[in-house]
């Protein structure tokens, strides 16, 4: 591993500061789970690491009539606990709870998770389909970006140099709404998405879809809002053909490669099948409500 | 750069240690600490052998930066066993046999016992879930889940025979 020099500020602004005045490559580091693994293989000279943990309001999440504001770094683990979030999003908190191991869980972070801008990120897909915004503070001040928006690449995101992804704020959902994540791995534990897919939906009192969000991951560089697929359930039943048709059109969106996980016609066809299934899901969660 | 002074909690006893902050957690308590029961398989958070708590959480210990437990809580395989009293858990794991090499077991030991304070009660796919960032190429498992059972089973008992 290369010598780093490791700072853990106690406030955003300190944060920012160190990672604005950097005058060596600045990495910033909430769980680590994939930071430090990078740091052994990939870094050849010396890093500033900026440990963002002992920062309270990175490490909470609030929940009240307008909705989520999720520190980032908070870890999965202390996520899935929170009854009171996974009663409005549990789609979200099922897709931080799919991330690796329970040891994983307990350090990794949906921030870190959006940060580190895996095309296979868990969470990405269930941020973007219940409608969540970046808040990221920097030198220039605060600015707000739409989780769609933020990650630009494989491994590539629109923080620049010294700005810090501060919050995630998720709107409050309209009456009748829930959302669901479902991803597909070869194993049933401890893998990596091959597909994933998130839904929201909110249904009127006669069971008709009023609203929808649809996002797919693992098919395409980036996690990608698929508008077709939402508008495939607005003003359905979310009946069987409503259904097959927000499946077409997520399969249509992807752009996926082949690799040892799986080639592109299969994770084409799989995306679908997981849009359909997260759908239906989201809908029944909608009713129950 | 310079050394990182660290004073921290490890199995209730305050310790200090100096580290160079590239550090892991993993490579101070086995060559600056002698804590030598967490064990190095593959470094990349995957199998779960170098497994210790940090304020109470699961974590795997080659993915925290030594500098990072500054002031938090540790605890490691060497705080399992009450002196020459074996843990519940790690008497278990002797009369199932619940290993061969040994490598995997300190890791598997110390997520049981956080398995188990989490629930005492787990169904065999919880335990099984709950487990699966331990890797043991050794055993294939079941003597593994049955000890976890067994054990889990046993201090249910001890608890209700404290209580009465």
């Amino acid at each position: 591993m290369v010598s780093i020099d490791y700072q853990a500020p106690h406030t955003i602004q300190e944060a920012v500061s160190l990672l604005a005045n950097a005058d060596m490559p600045a990495r910033i580091l909430a769980g680590g789970t994939d930071l430090i693994i990078q740091l052994r293989g990939q870094f050849k000279v010396p890093h500033l690491i900026v440990d963002i943990k002992r920062i309270d309001e990175m490490m909470q999440a609030s929940l009240d009539d307008e909705g989520l504001k999720l520190g980032p770094s908070m870890s999965c683990a202390a996520l899935s606990e929170r009854e009171d979030i996974k009663a409005v999003y549990p789609g979200l908190v099922e897709a931080a709870y799919l991330i690796g191991s329970t040891q994983i869980q307990g350090r990794a972070s949906v921030g870190g998770n959006l940060c580190n801008s895996s095309p296979a990120a868990d969470t990405t897909p269930a941020l973007i389909a219940v409608g969540a915004r970046c808040v990221i503070e920097g030198p220039n001040g605060e600015r707000e970006v739409a989780v769609e928006d933020f990650v630009t690449g494989v491994g590539e995101n629109c923080l620049e140099k010294g700005e810090l992804l501060k919050q995630l704020r998720v709107p409050a959902p309209l009456p009748g709404s829930a959302d669901a994540y479902l991803r597909f791995i070869p194993r049933t534990e401890m893998d990596i998405a091959v597909a994933g897919a998130g839904v929201s939906v909110t249904l009127d009192k006669d069971g008709n879809c009023t609203a929808a969000r649809v996002a797919i991951g693992a098919v395409a560089p980036v996690a990608l809002l698929v508008p077709e697929a939402a508008d495939a359930l607005i003003g359905t039943r979310i009946d069987d053909e409503a259904l097959q048709r927000a499946a077409d059109a997520a399969s249509a969106a992807a752009n996926p490669i082949t690799d040892r996980r799986g080639t592109v016609e299969y994770r084409r066809h799989v995306v679908g099948v997981l849009t359909k299934r997260a759908a239906k899901i989201a809908a029944q969660r909608a009713k129950e409500k | 750069m310079p050394k990182a002074h660290v004073t921290t909690i490890v199995n209730g006893y305050e310790v200090e240690f100096l580290c160079e902050p590239h550090e892991t957690l993993l490579d101070v308590l086995r060559n600056s600490l002698n804590l030598t029961g967490t064990k190095e398989g593959c470094s990349t958070g995957d199998c779960g052998a170098c497994s210790v708590t940090l304020d109470g959480r699961l974590v795997c210990s080659c993915l925290v930066l030594a500098p990072e437990v500054e002031g938090r809580d540790i605890g490691t395989i060497e705080g399992i066993a009450d002196k020459e009293h074996l843990h519940v858990i790690q008497q278990k794991f002797l009369e199932h046999a619940a290993l061969q090499c040994g490598i995997c077991t300190p890791g598997l030991i110390v997520s049981t016992k956080a398995l188990l304070e989490e629930n005492p009660d787990p169904t065999e796919e919880q335990a099984r879930y709950y487990l699966a960032g331990n890797l043991c190429r050794c055993t294939g498992y079941d003597k593994i889940i049955r000890a976890v059972l067994d054990a889990a089973e046993t201090m249910r008992a001890e608890t209700l025979k404290e209580g009465a």
